[in-house]
């Protein structure tokens, strides 16, 4: 049986801004339910007493000075920007 | 039917740190645009945050000053969005592990004391600003994406607009004595939005809440939420139903309108930030960040009222800034009468810094200058007309009041021979006056002073003047 449901995948989809159509739909929600059977392995483990792992590294605390350094100018900032205007970058009218 | 206002806070604060929270960026207010960011700033393919030792300090002290627990165990999380204020698409912030948790403080209305809780706290990083323009097009600015942030939420303990405004001024108060944030609203650097719903009274359940945004300054979110609580409770007078909305303040129209409808919990798939290692702060840690946190103003206040004796309101306007405190404390250290120093901080010192729009470490003023000018009211060396002028040019430019005194000529004539000598000239050029005041107009004494004030370009000593003029004519 299929893990996730077409309404799922749309929602992911939505959510992720992807315009996918009802073929791909369908293609996704055995790809997806495949990859968490997959994952359902893990499920055999007993891991009582186990605390979540959220990092495979043991360090903590991996920190920088607050020093200030310019690093790039204006013009770089903006050099790879589509549209500009006014040292800003230019997007599509965002208004809520 | 009579209802209960429920309002709960969320405050965002921007950390002074010198660099972003997670790249080297210069952070500071009125740079060019898209002057101070870098390629992690905007996102570059393959760059990785870098978390600021600072921010955390920050972080950490505002916590503290807050009365919260701080957690020995943090980490960051992702925030995903779309939105062309953060080029990441998301934002990395704390959500499952805060640095504080479980804070308060206490407010003041109506002269009772009240406490309302604070949730928690949590790091995260600013966004850009966006200028809206209609040719369809927005410009943005990413000066401020990756600014350190603390937001702090509030427990719905708030129970009135007038509470919220004294919750805002005390967060306010307390986040500036730590100095971790410059909190001014108007450069963004404290915002707020505010959460209000209504409950019948005696109702235990929550009502549906409206969120209010775009509040510019306290007093609009006063205004904003004092507008929601009578639009609500007409809503639900006439049957209706209070939907879950976003609102915003229109400070021209003075009401509140409607956004969007949130449907459901926006769904923003937290996770753990992978790129950033978990934070582990230890006892010494919290210790040393603890020793750094200045007496607070409850405590100021507290201190000024049985120490110093002062009147509430004095109290209350001395540690309105960290700033004025330390300045009142030093000019005190500096021998100066506590009362007086307290009338001139409240009096001349704050109406020049509004007047001028100046904080008070702008001026040129220094408290022992202050001080050495209340000692030669004091010594009777400056009439208080006299002390107006040699504090405007303290005030303006500094310097030592005596030499101030001698360059202006301003010492104050208390010698009773040479008074008498320029008050008897004046008599003999003011038969009237005499006249007048002998036959019971008293305002011809007023007169006759004045005379003398001008003659001596005010130098004159009033109470001395005063008794010499009465004795010289009762002898004519």
């Amino acid at each position: 049986m299929a893990k996730v449901t077409k309404d799922q995948v749309k929602k992911i989809a939505d959510v992720a801004r992807l315009d996918i159509n009802e073929e791909e739909t369908e293609v996704l929600v055995q790809q997806l339910s495949d990859m968490l059977s997959y994952a359902d392995v893990l499920k055999d483990l007993d891991t009582e007493g186990v605390e979540p792992l959220y990092q495979v590294h043991e360090h903590t605390n991996v920190l920088r000075k607050d020093e200030p350094r310019q690093w790039i100018t204006q013009d770089e900032a903006l050099k790879n920007a589509t549209i500009k205007k006014d040292g800003q970058f230019q997007v599509p009218s965002i208004l809520e | 039917m009579n209802f209960e206002t429920i309002i709960g806070l969320e405050v965002h604060v921007e950390l002074k740190t010198n660099s972003k929270i997670f790249s080297p960026s210069p952070n500071h207010f009125g740079a060019k645009p898209n002057e101070n960011v870098n390629p992690i700033d905007l996102a570059y393919p393959g760059v990785l945050p870098q978390l600021n030792e600072e921010a955390i300090n920050f972080a950490m002290k505002a916590a503290m000053a807050l009365n919260c627990e701080i957690a020995t165990h943090q980490r960051f999380d992702r925030k995903n969005y779309f939105y062309p204020d953060n080029p990441k698409a998301y934002q990395i912030t704390q959500d499952a592990q805060p640095i504080g948790s479980n804070g308060w403080i206490d407010i003041e209305v109506d002269g009772k004391t009240k406490r309302i809780g604070i949730t928690r706290i949590h790091m995260e990083e600013d966004a850009g600003k966006l200028i809206h323009s209609d040719d369809g097009y927005s410009l943005v600015d990413y000066n401020r994406a990756g600014t350190p942030l603390v937001e702090i939420v509030s427990e719905p303990d708030i129970r009135s607009p007038e509470e919220a405004y004294a919750y805002l001024e005390k967060l306010r108060n307390i986040i500036q004595f730590t100095g971790v944030s410059d909190v001014k609203m108007e450069e963004g650097s404290l915002r707020c939005d505010a959460n209000i719903s209504l409950r019948p009274i005696g109702q235990e359940k929550f009502g549906t809440k409206a969120e209010l945004k775009n509040l510019n300054s306290f007093s609009f979110v006063q205004k904003g939420l004092e507008f929601e609580e009578k639009r609500q409770r007409e809503v639900l007078l006439a049957g209706g139903e209070i939907l879950q909305e976003t609102r915003r303040y229109d400070e021209q129209t003075r009401e509140t309108v409607l956004m969007r409808i949130k449907e459901g919990a926006d769904d923003y798939r937290y996770f753990p930030e992978p790129d950033l290692m978990p934070l582990y702060i230890d006892e010494a840690w919290k210790e040393r960040i603890r020793a750094e946190i200045p007496e607070l103003p409850d405590a100021r206040k507290k201190r000024y009222i049985e120490e110093y004796k002062l009147p509430a309101y004095d109290a209350m306007v001395l540690t309105s800034t960290k700033e004025m405190s330390d300045f009142f404390e030093a000019t005190i250290e500096a021998e100066a009468d506590i009362k007086q120093a307290s009338n001139w901080l409240m009096g001349e010192v704050s109406a020049y810094m509004n007047k001028e729009q100046k904080d008070l470490s702008e001026l040129a003023l220094t408290p022992a200058g202050l001080a050495k000018m209340i000692n030669l009211i004091n010594d009777g060396t400056l009439s208080s007309k006299m002390a107006k002028k040699v504090f405007a040019e303290l005030v303006e430019n500094g310097g030592d009041p005596e030499k101030i005194i001698k360059e202006k000529g301003l010492v104050q004539i208390s010698d009773e021979g040479q008074l008498t000598d320029i008050i008897t000239k004046i008599l003999d050029a003011n038969e009237q006056s005499i006249e007048d005041f002998k036959n019971g107009k008293d305002r011809a004494l007023g007169f006759l002073v004045g005379q003398v004030m001008k003659e001596t370009k005010g130098q004159a000593n009033p109470p001395m003047v005063n008794k010499i003029l009465l004795a010289e004519m009762k002898k004519r």
